[in-house]
């Protein structure tokens, strides 16, 4: 399988290569006035992080009188191991990854065929069926509400994997940002792939979710974290403290420990260790051309 | 009939079976947690149940007419559209600005594409949790009380949304954007354009299938907010940071599930009102690349 993601080019690849002095010095510091805007934008998006990770570690009372420094006081290490312990968190990460993983995987696999059948397949009322994909966009779980907790209790399925995850096995903004990129790949190698003999099939697998891989990928990531920050339906339908997602969790540990609110922050930190080593995972295919290899291939 | 139609014509009816096996798992999702609730919910809005919800009442249209005009729902609806305004501009200029930022061949630029979409790593809950702290007026920076205030309040809240959504924006701008063929940007340059103009005409126009999405995407999350209310205010202070969201929740846990299940049709309507205006007056402007135009 070839790897169609397009690596970086390194500086010296501009659009006009130069060898002249003066043009080098200008680019030189081109680059630095960009290195010195980007750092100033990191430091404000990255200010409440570093904010709340010296919270976590620095001993509360020494914090606060010490005026809230921008750096640790007193650090607490062991801070971390306390909240994992004391609000249970392996118990409530657990519960969040395993629903968290099953909605992914399904929302993927449903988004890739539907899109699929949008963009490549004719069938009598595609737009009609377009525009009820795309209502669901507008009938979110905030809406339907009322009905799917009783639904869900039809079921039988409060307090279960089953009961967390059905909802959100399929997903419209998937199918539509999947589809978007179906449309993208040039009519071209459509008709390339047909000559070779491909079938829908061997097309979709072949052709179809390698080039729009990058597309796929970061639907996959943004999937995996709305399923991850889920809030108003586990409120919903846990009713057993057991069953508690992380995000149910974290402000029920805050609150509960309102005098060392260091703890509460230590945990809010490490319900989001693992979404930013994904994050940092799946960079690559986020990043850098969603059609760069289709288009130039 | 010609030999080419009757193919064609198998052909369809053939794509027409893979395109009803691959729709398939989709609809029966939406068919069971979104169509068939939304129809009940609009039955349920014509009772209205006892306390016990054992029992329901049939009181007909004159609920739905009653809940719609009262000013729980008008309050509710007047906040929600508040939080739109509050959160999707300022949301998505934001996330243009760190994408265009970091959209550059640099040594060492992944780190701040790192940096941009670190937000994504933050849920609601801990967002919430984040500016719960640097918006209170003891241990954070500001020296008023927003989030007691009714008339910041929900500005209040909205800080901690437009920067937990700007990670996901950056992501997908900067997506968009490296998808635009650096040969265009190439000829543009050499053709003596300015930068700006550059931006203007060549990336901007390229950029509004990704930044249309954004749009419906930024404004279906405002009109959904309910955890950073939740957590931050609780619906106050004195019920101006309730958006219909919040209401609809309060009923579903220990109100009224008839008057709830209208105001989630309400909100059902407002949002598909939202969404169409929101297509139509963008999709004039939407440029989906040369071959369909």
């Amino acid at each position: 399988m070839s790897d169609l993601t397009v690596e970086p080019v390194g500086p010296s690849l501009g659009a006009v290569p130069s060898t002249r002095r003066p043009g080098r010095r200008r680019r030189l510091l081109k680059n630095a006035a960009w290195y010195v805007l980007l750092s100033a934008l990191s430091v404000i998006v990255l200010f409440p992080v570093w904010m709340i990770l010296m919270r976590a570690i620095s001993q509360p009372i020494s914090y606060l009188s010490a005026g809230q420094p921008p750096r640790p006081v007193d650090p607490e290490w062991d801070v971390f191991q306390r909240a994992f312990t004391q609000g249970d968190l392996g118990r409530r990460l657990t519960t969040s990854a395993v629903v968290t993983v099953i909605i992914t995987v399904a929302q993927v696999s449903t988004a890739v065929l539907a899109a699929y059948a949008f963009a490549f397949l004719r069938f009598p009322f595609r737009r009609t069926m377009f525009v009820v994909f795309m209502a669901t966009l507008m009938l979110p779980i905030e809406v339907t509400l009322i009905a799917n907790v009783e639904t869900i209790r039809t079921f039988g399925w409060f307090n279960s994997y089953q009961g967390l995850a059905a909802p959100f096995l399929a997903s419209a903004f998937g199918t539509f940002l999947v589809r978007q990129g179906f449309l993208g790949i040039p009519d071209d190698l459509r008709d390339a792939a047909e000559l070779d003999g491909f079938g829908h099939l061997g097309f979709l697998w072949n052709v179809a979710i390698p080039v729009t891989r990058p597309i796929i990928a970061s639907f996959a990531v943004i999937s995996f974290l709305s399923a991850w920050n889920q809030y108003l339906w586990p409120r919903a339908i846990v009713t057993r403290e057991a069953w508690d997602t992380i995000q149910i969790a974290l402000p029920k540990f805050a609150s509960e420990n309102i005098n060392e609110l260091n703890l509460g922050f230590a945990a809010a930190i490490i319900a989001a260790v693992p979404i930013l080593l994904i994050l940092v995972f799946f960079q690559r295919h986020l990043i850098r051309g969603l059609t760069a290899g289709a288009v130039k291939g | 009939m010609s030999r080419s139609t009757t193919w064609r014509r198998r052909r369809q009816v053939r794509e027409g079976g893979i395109a009803a096996l691959f729709l398939a798992p989709s609809l029966l999702v939406f068919g069971v947690f979104f169509f068939y609730p939304i129809g009940r919910i609009v039955y349920l809005g014509f009772f209205q149940q006892n306390q016990t919800r054992t029992r329901q009442r049939y009181v007909g249209v004159e609920q739905y007419a009653e809940v719609l005009t009262g000013e729980e729902f008008t309050e509710g609806l007047r906040t929600t559209l508040e939080y739109v305004l509050l959160t999707v501009p300022a949301g998505l200029v934001l996330g243009v600005l760190l994408a265009v930022a970091a959209n550059r061949r640099l040594r060492g630029i992944k780190v701040f594409h790192t940096i941009f979409s670190s937000t994504v790593a933050t849920s609601v809950a801990v967002a919430s949790i984040v500016w719960l702290v640097l918006i209170n007026p003891t241990v954070g920076y500001f020296e008023v009380d927003w989030l007691r205030d009714p008339d910041m309040a929900l500005f209040g809240v909205s800080l901690s949304s437009i920067w937990q959504n700007l990670g996901l924006t950056f992501i997908v701008v900067l997506a968009g954007l490296q998808a635009i063929p650096v040969e265009l940007d190439e000829a543009a340059t050499v053709d003596g354009m300015s930068p700006a103009r550059r931006f203007f005409t060549v990336t901007l126009p390229l950029l509004s299938p990704t930044l249309l999405f954004l749009v419906v995407v930024l404004t279906v999350f405002a009109f959904q907010a309910f955890a950073q209310i939740d957590i931050l205010t609780e619906g106050g202070p004195a019920g101006a940071t309730e958006t219909l969201v919040f209401k609809i929740f309060k009923q579903q846990q220990g109100g009224d599930v008839g008057e709830g299940s209208v105001m989630a049709v309400g909100l059902f309507a407002v949002t598909l009102l939202a969404a169409l205006g929101q297509f139509l007056l963008l999709e004039r402007r939407v440029h989906y690349g040369s071959d369909r135009r």
